[in-house]
C-alpha cells in the first residue's frame, strides 16, 4: 500500500491556445489533508476537473491507488472511491434531504446495497445520523431545493460522507458561506478526516482556512506549479506572496 | 445491382449523384432553417418536415388556380411567414423557456395536427406538381428534368438571400446578437420576442420554399413530414450549429446516400436509409463525445 | 397517498365487474388497461428519470411480430404462410393455440428486454432532446425494417391465428390478459419505486451530472428501467396482435402517431413522474376519447393534436402534479412553519 493515494505526473491541459495546466506534478497523501491554492484563473479548477474526469488531459498521468484513471469516465472514477463536491453546489433539488442522503450510498462494487435495496433500516439510520453530524437533522424532510445556499453546501458535504469515499475532493467548500459558519465547517472537515479516515484534497481561496486545515499545500500560478510545502513554509515564501499580492 | 451500377453502366452513377444533389439542395434549405431556430432560440422543431409539406400543398393550391408553381413561391413565402409568426405567438413563445422536451413535444403535437389537417383538406394521395419544363439530355444516357436544375438554382438563390440578409440587414444583426446572448441583447434594447417571432417565421418561409421545390421535383403527401423532420435533424446534428458549409455538405451526403440506398437495396429502403443516417450520426456523436469524456447534450 | 385504498377499490371493481356489467364493452375496457400499461411504463424512464422516449412503441411492434412469428411458425412455414396472403387458413386446436400464445407472449417480452438493452447502449449517451429524437428514429427504423421483411409479410402483414372459442369468450379471455398485464406492470413499478431504484431514478432526473459524480452507475439504472418498460410493452404488443387478428407495420404494430404519442400525452395529462398520474391520465384520456370519438368524424386526430398541444403548453404538471401543489397535505407533503414545502414519506 503506497503512501500516496493520488499521484499526478507532468499533467498538461490546454483549451484551444490557452494553457490551463503546464507540466503539473503533485500527490495526495493517504489520510492527510492536502490543499491547493492559487489566484483566480491559475488552473486549480482545471486540474481538479482533470482528476475527476471531466475532460481528457493532453499528456501526463494521473493514478489513483496505483491505477491510471486519466481515461476513465466520471462515474467510473467515482466508483473507485474518489468523490468531488462542486463549487456551485449541486444536489437533487426536487427530493427531500433524507432521500438525497440515501441515494448517495456507495455504488462501488464492494458495497452491499444493490439496485433494489430497501430504503428502510440501516441506510436510513446512517442518513439521519450524518444529517445530524452536519446539523441538518431538523430539516431532513424538507425539499432540498428549498434550503439556503449554505445548508445546501452542508447537505452536499454530508452526501459525500454518506458515500464513504477513500478520498474527497472539495472545490472551495467555504465559498459563499456565512463567515460565522466557517469555523464549524472547518471543524467538521477535520472530524471527517480524523474520525472517518477520509483523505481530503481541498481547493480553497480563503488563506486562513487552508493554512489552518491542510498539512501540505500546493500553490499554482498561471497554470504552473509555483511552490509546495508545509503551510508555515508557504506562508513565508516570497513567490507565493508575490503571486497573491502583485504582479498581474 | 452492384454490377449494374459499377460494371455495366457506370454512367448510372452520374444520374444518381445528380439526383442526390437536386434533392440534397432541398434538404439543405430546411436544415438551414432548423439550424437557425435551434441556434437562435434553442427550439428543436419536430414539425419542420410538416412545414415543408405544407409549403408544397400551398403551392399545390395556388397552381390549381392556374398559376405556375414557381410563381407560387412569393405567395407561399408570405403565407408561411404569417403562419410561422402565428405559431410562434400561440405555441412556441409559451414553451421556449421550458425544458427542451416540452418544446420538442409541443412541436410534435403541432406536427400531428398539421398532418391531419392536410390529410383532411387534400386527401392522402401522393401529389406531384407538373412544371411542364421537359427533359434535358446529358450525353447519351443521363436524363435530367429541367425543373430539377431550375429548382437547384432557386434553392441556391434563396440560400444566398438568407445568408446575405443575416449578414447585412438590421434584423439579421439583431437575430445574430440574440443568438449569442439573449439577455445582453435585451439590455441593449433589442426586442427579443420580436426577433424570435421573426426567426421562427423566417424558418417557416424557408421551409415553404423547400416545400414548393419538393412538390415539383419529388412528391408530397400529408404524412411525409416526419421523415423530412428526421432528415433535417440528422443533417444539423452531424454538421453542428452555425456551420453552413457543413449543413450543405451533409445535405448532399444524405441525398446521395438515400439515392444509392434506393438504387442498390430497393426503393422501400429509401426512408429507412435516412433514419439509419440519423441513428448513425447520433452514435458517431456519442463516440466523439466519449473520447472527450462527455455526453451529447 | 391518502386515497390510495379508494383508488385500488374503484379500479379493482372496474377491472373485475366491468366486463360483467358491460359485456358489450369488454374489449374497450381491455384497451383501457392497455393504455394504463403504456402510460405507466413510459413514465419509468420518461417521467421518473427525465429520459423522454418517443420510441417506446418500438417494443410494442417488435413484441407483436415476435409473438406472431412464433405462433404461426410452430405449425406452419412462416414464409409460405405470409406469402399466401391469407389463402392458408390456419386451424388450431385450443391446446395448440394457447401453447403458442403463452410461448409467444413470453418470447415477445424477453426479446424486447434484450432489444432494449442493446438499443439502450446506443441511445443512453444522448441527453434531453437528442434522446427523444434518437428513440423516435429507432421506432421509425424498426417500422421500416419490418416493412421490408418479406418473411413476416412486409407491408402486407400477417393474419393471426384465430382463437377457437365463441366471440364473447374470446373477448373475455383477452380482457383478462390485458388486465393481468396492467396490474402486474403497476405493481412492478410500484415496488421498483419503493426501493433505492426510485431514488436513483429521481436523482438522474434532477441532476444527472451530480448522480455520475456520486458514482451512480446511471447507464445501468436507465437500462434496467427501460428493460422493464420494454418487457411489458412487448407482452401487451403480443396480446394486442392477437386481439386485432391481423397485423401490419404501419398502423397496427408501430402506430407512432396514435399509441406512440398517446402514451406520452396520457402520462403528461395525469402528471408525469408520479405513480398514479399516468394511470389517471390514461383512464381519463381513454374515456373522453371513446365517448367523443364517433361524433368527431374526420376531426378526431385534429382535436387530438390540439388537446396535446394545449396540454403541453398550459398544463404541464398534469392532474396529479396540480393536485400536489394545491393540496400538498393529502400527498404526505408537509408545509413547513417557515413556508417551505416538504415531502414526507410517500
Amino acid at each position: 500500500m503506497s503512501e500516496n493515494l493520488i499521484e499526478i505526473k507532468n499533467v498538461s491541459k490546454s483549451f484551444g491556445g490557452v494553457k490551463a495546466n503546464v507540466d503539473i506534478s503533485m500527490s495526495v497523501k493517504r489520510g492527510a489533508i492536502t490543499g491547493i491554492i492559487g489566484p483566480n484563473g491559475c488552473g486549480k479548477s482545471t486540474l481538479f476537473n482533470s482528476i475527476v474526469g471531466y475532460h481528457p488531459i493532453d499528456n501526463g498521468s494521473i493514478t489513483f491507488e496505483g491505477n491510471e484513471i486519466s481515461h476513465l469516465m466520471v462515474d467510473e472514477i467515482a466508483r473507485l472511491g474518489m468523490l468531488r463536491t462542486f463549487q456551485q453546489t449541486r444536489i437533487y433539488g426536487e427530493m427531500n434531504c433524507v432521500d438525497n442522503m440515501q441515494i448517495s450510498v456507495s455504488h462501488r462494487p464492494d458495497s452491499k446495497d444493490s439496485m433494489f435495496a430497501s430504503r428502510k433500516g440501516e441506510i436510513r439510520e446512517r442518513a439521519e445520523h450524518l444529517l445530524e453530524f452536519v446539523g441538518l437533522y431538523s430539516k431532513r424532510n424538507l425539499i432540498s431545493g428549498d434550503l439556503s445556499f449554505g445548508q445546501q453546501k452542508l447537505l452536499e458535504f454530508a452526501m459525500a460522507l454518506m458515500n464513504e469515499p477513500k478520498v474527497l475532493l472539495l472545490d472551495e467548500p467555504t465559498a459563499g458561506i456565512n463567515p460565522t459558519l466557517i469555523n464549524g465547517l472547518i471543524d467538521r472537515l477535520r472530524r471527517a478526516n480524523e474520525e472517518l479516515g477520509i483523505t481530503l484534497c481541498v481547493i480553497e481561496h480563503n488563506m486562513r482556512v487552508i493554512m489552518n486545515l491542510a498539512s501540505h499545500i500546493y500553490c499554482l500560478s498561471n497554470g504552473k506549479m509555483l511552490a509546495n510545502g508545509e503551510p508555515e513554509k508557504l506562508q513565508n515564501d516570497p513567490r507565493v506572496i508575490d503571486a497573491y499580492l502583485g504582479g498581474h | 445491382m452492384f454490377e449494374l451500377l459499377f460494371v455495366t453502366a457506370p454512367i448510372m452513377n452520374v444520374q444518381v449523384l445528380l439526383e442526390g444533389v437536386f434533392i440534397g439542395s432541398v434538404f439543405a434549405l430546411s436544415a438551414y432553417g432548423l439550424a437557425l431556430i435551434w441556434g437562435v432560440m434553442n427550439v428543436k422543431n419536430l414539425a419542420q418536415g410538416d412545414f415543408v409539406i405544407m409549403g408544397g400543398y400551398a403551392a399545390f393550391s395556388v397552381s390549381n388556380a392556374g398559376v405556375h408553381p414557381i410563381f407560387a413561391i412569393p405567395v407561399v413565402i408570405a403565407f408561411m411567414f404569417c403562419f410561422g409568426w402565428i405559431t410562434y405567438k400561440l405555441i412556441i413563445k409559451r414553451v421556449i423557456d421550458n425544458d427542451m422536451f416540452v418544446s420538442l413535444l409541443a412541436t410534435f403535437g403541432l406536427s400531428l395536427f398539421l398532418q391531419q389537417v392536410m390529410n383532411l383538406i387534400f386527401g392522402p394521395e401522393v401529389q406531384t406538381l407538373d412544371s411542364h419544363f421537359g427533359i434535358l439530355l446529358l450525353g447519351d444516357f443521363v436524363t435530367v428534368p429541367k425543373i430539377k436544375i431550375i429548382s437547384l438554382l432557386i434553392a441556391a438563390f434563396f440560400a444566398t438571400v438568407v445568408v446575405l440578409f443575416m449578414k447585412k440587414s438590421r434584423m439579421g444583426q439583431a437575430i445574430r446578437a440574440t443568438a449569442q446572448d439573449a439577455r445582453a441583447a435585451r439590455v441593449l434594447g433589442i426586442n427579443t420576442d420580436r426577433v424570435y417571432a421573426f426567426t421562427f417565421a423566417l424558418n417557416a418561409s424557408i421551409c415553404g420554399v423547400a416545400g414548393v421545390l419538393v412538390s415539383m421535383i419529388w412528391s408530397i403527401q400529408p404524412f411525409y413530414g416526419i421523415i423530412f423532420s428526421l432528415r433535417t435533424f440528422a443533417i444539423v446534428t452531424a454538421a453542428g450549429l452555425g456551420n453552413l458549409p457543413g449543413v450543405i455538405g451533409m445535405s448532399f451526403v444524405l441525398g446521395w446516400f438515400e439515392q444509392y440506398a434506393g438504387v442498390l437495396a430497393g426503393a422501400e429502403w429509401q426512408i429507412a436509409a435516412s433514419v439509419f443516417v440519423l441513428i448513425f450520426v447520433l452514435l458517431w456523436r456519442q463516440l466523439q463525445a466519449r473520447r472527450h469524456r462527455q455526453v451529447v447534450r | 397517498m391518502m386515497n390510495e385504498k379508494l383508488l385500488y377499490t374503484g379500479l379493482g371493481l372496474l377491472g373485475v365487474m366491468g366486463p360483467v356489467i358491460f359485456p358489450e364493452y369488454t374489449l374497450q375496457i381491455a384497451m383501457l388497461w392497455m393504455m394504463v400499461l403504456m402510460a405507466s411504463t413510459w413514465d419509468i424512464t420518461g417521467g421518473q428519470m427525465g429520459y423522454n422516449s418517443l420510441g417506446n412503441i418500438t417494443f410494442f411492434g417488435v413484441g407483436m411480430y415476435v409473438s406472431a412469428s412464433i405462433q404461426v411458425s410452430m405449425f406452419y412455414d412462416l414464409a409460405q404462410y405470409t406469402a399466401s396472403y391469407g389463402a392458408i387458413k390456419p386451424v388450431f386446436t385450443e391446446t395448440q393455440y394457447f401453447g403458442g400464445l403463452i410461448l409467444g407472449i413470453l418470447a415477445a417480452g424477453f426479446s424486447c428486454v434484450i432489444l432494449s438493452l442493446i438499443i439502450g447502449l446506443a441511445v443512453f449517451g444522448l441527453r434531453g432532446p437528442y434522446f427523444a429524437i434518437g428513440t423516435l428514429g429507432v421506432a421509425v427504423a424498426a417500422r421500416e425494417i419490418v416493412t421490408t421483411m418479406e418473411t413476416v409479410g412486409g407491408g402486407a402483414g400477417i393474419s393471426m391465428p384465430f382463437l377457437p372459442l365463441p366471440i364473447e369468450q374470446r373477448s373475455l379471455f383477452f380482457y383478462c390478459l390485458c388486465f393481468a398485464l396492467a396490474v402486474a406492470a403497476h405493481f412492478t413499478i410500484r415496488w421498483m419505486f419503493s426501493t433505492q431504484f426510485g431514488l436513483a431514478a429521481n436523482a438522474i432526473r434532477d441532476d444527472e451530472d451530480k448522480a455520475e459524480a456520486m458514482g451512480i452507475p446511471t447507464l445501468r439504472y436507465k437500462q434496467v428501467g427501460w428493460a422493464v418498460a420494454a418487457f411489458y410493452m412487448g407482452c401487451i404488443g403480443a396480446v394486442f396482435g392477437n386481439i386485432s387478428g391481423y397485423i401490419e407495420p404501419q398502423n397496427i404494430a408501430f402506430p407512432l402517431p396514435t399509441f406512440g404519442i398517446f402514451m406520452v400525452a396520457m402520462a403528461l395529462l395525469g402528471g408525469k413522474g408520479t405513480l398514479w398520474g399516468p394511470v389517471i391520465g390514461a383512464i381519463l384520456f381513454h374515456i373522453v376519447k371513446e365517448t367523443t370519438w364517433t361524433y368527431l368524424l374526420d376531426w378526431q386526430y385534429i382535436v387530438l393534436g390540439i388537446v396535446l398541444i394545449v396540454n403541453i403548453v398550459f398544463f404541464q404538471q398534469g392532474i396529479v402534479g396540480w393536485l400536489k401543489t394545491k393540496y400538498p397535505e393529502k400527498f404526505g407533503i408537509l408545509v413547513d412553519r417557515s413556508g417551505n414545502v416538504s415531502r414526507g414519506d410517500a
